[in-house]
């Protein structure tokens, strides 16, 4: 089980808003897949996939404020 | 850096996001080193996005009407307008090789622009807490980003020419109220295009000459 945590993103930046999910829960996410979108003032980052395997909980929903080190999801690693 | 420049001069919205598109995957895929996509587009609005419902200070329809086009885009930021009287560059560059920081980059396109209007007798400052480019309290470059593996896309537009401002009016630009300026309008004299591209290229190779191996 790997937990998908917010990373670093920026000296100052403390948090980040989840804009889109690629992938719904219960499905099959290769590593390096865009796995979520967020967003911040001025810029979009895709959070590529650690893993592959199947994303078993989505804990953050679109339009969340997440904070760096929240865990966003989980993935049952295969 | 073995930075590849695609001049694209004229462009249709559409080629230059589809060209963005294209390049992001050879770089992230190490097939190309990084890239810097030069352009003037054809007049067009762009909705990142951080668009809010009252950017738009007309209806889509009315804003196809008079001629523009209109895109839901990936990058950060809100709504603006581009046309054939700015620069715009894409810079398509691996973060990695230099600091995997969001906020460290758009200082950096700041500085570039700061420093390529320098050039021009213009100076320019950062406003804290509004991203861009600014002459006293009017806008004159607009910063909006993507990443992908840490690759960068979209990027930055300048105001050049003073005849085309107008259709900023057709939104409320970066979603606030504000006045948006030219290099023109601010110099109070006529400035080539190609002339504040060739700085800017200039300024982009000195701003990111040094990069760390990976």
């Amino acid at each position: 089980m790997i937990k998908v945590v917010l990373p670093e993103l920026g000296e100052g930046i403390t948090k980040a808003t989840v804009s889109y999910w690629f992938f719904k829960a219960g499905e099959r996410v290769k590593e390096k897949d865009d796995l979520v979108e967020l967003t911040t003032d001025k810029a979009t980052f895709n959070l590529p996939s650690p893993c592959s395997g199947i994303l078993s909980e989505v804990i953050c929903s679109e339009g969340d404020s997440v904070n760096i080190g929240q865990v966003l999801a989980v993935i049952n690693e295969e | 850096m073995k930075l590849k420049v695609i001049d694209l001069d004229l462009a249709d919205y559409l080629q230059a996001w589809n060209l963005q598109k294209d390049v992001l995957a050879k770089v992230i895929n190490n097939d190309l080193d990084s890239a810097l996509i030069l352009c003037r587009h054809h007049p067009v609005i762009t909705l990142g996005r951080n668009t809010s419902g009252s950017s738009l200070k007309f209806t889509e329809e009315e804003i196809l009407a008079k001629g523009l086009k209109l895109y839901n885009i990936e990058r950060g930021g809100d709504a603006t307008y581009h046309g054939p009287g700015q620069l715009t560059v894409y810079p398509v560059i691996n973060l990695r090789y230099f600091k995997k920081d969001i906020h460290w980059f758009l200082r950096k396109l700041e500085s570039l622009a700061i420093s390529c209007l320098s050039d021009f007798n213009l100076r320019c400052a950062r406003i804290q807490g509004s991203t861009g480019v600014w002459v006293n309290q009017e806008k004159i470059a607009s910063i909006g980003i993507a990443i992908r593996h840490w690759v960068t896309y979209h990027g930055l537009s300048i105001n050049i020419k003073r005849d085309d401002l107008a259709n900023f009016n057709l939104i409320r630009p970066c979603g606030m109220d504000i006045k948006v300026t030219s290099l023109e309008g601010a110099l109070g004299k006529d400035v080539n295009t190609a002339e504040v591209q060739l700085s800017l290229l200039d300024r982009f190779n000195e701003f990111f000459a040094s990069r760390r191996a990976l």
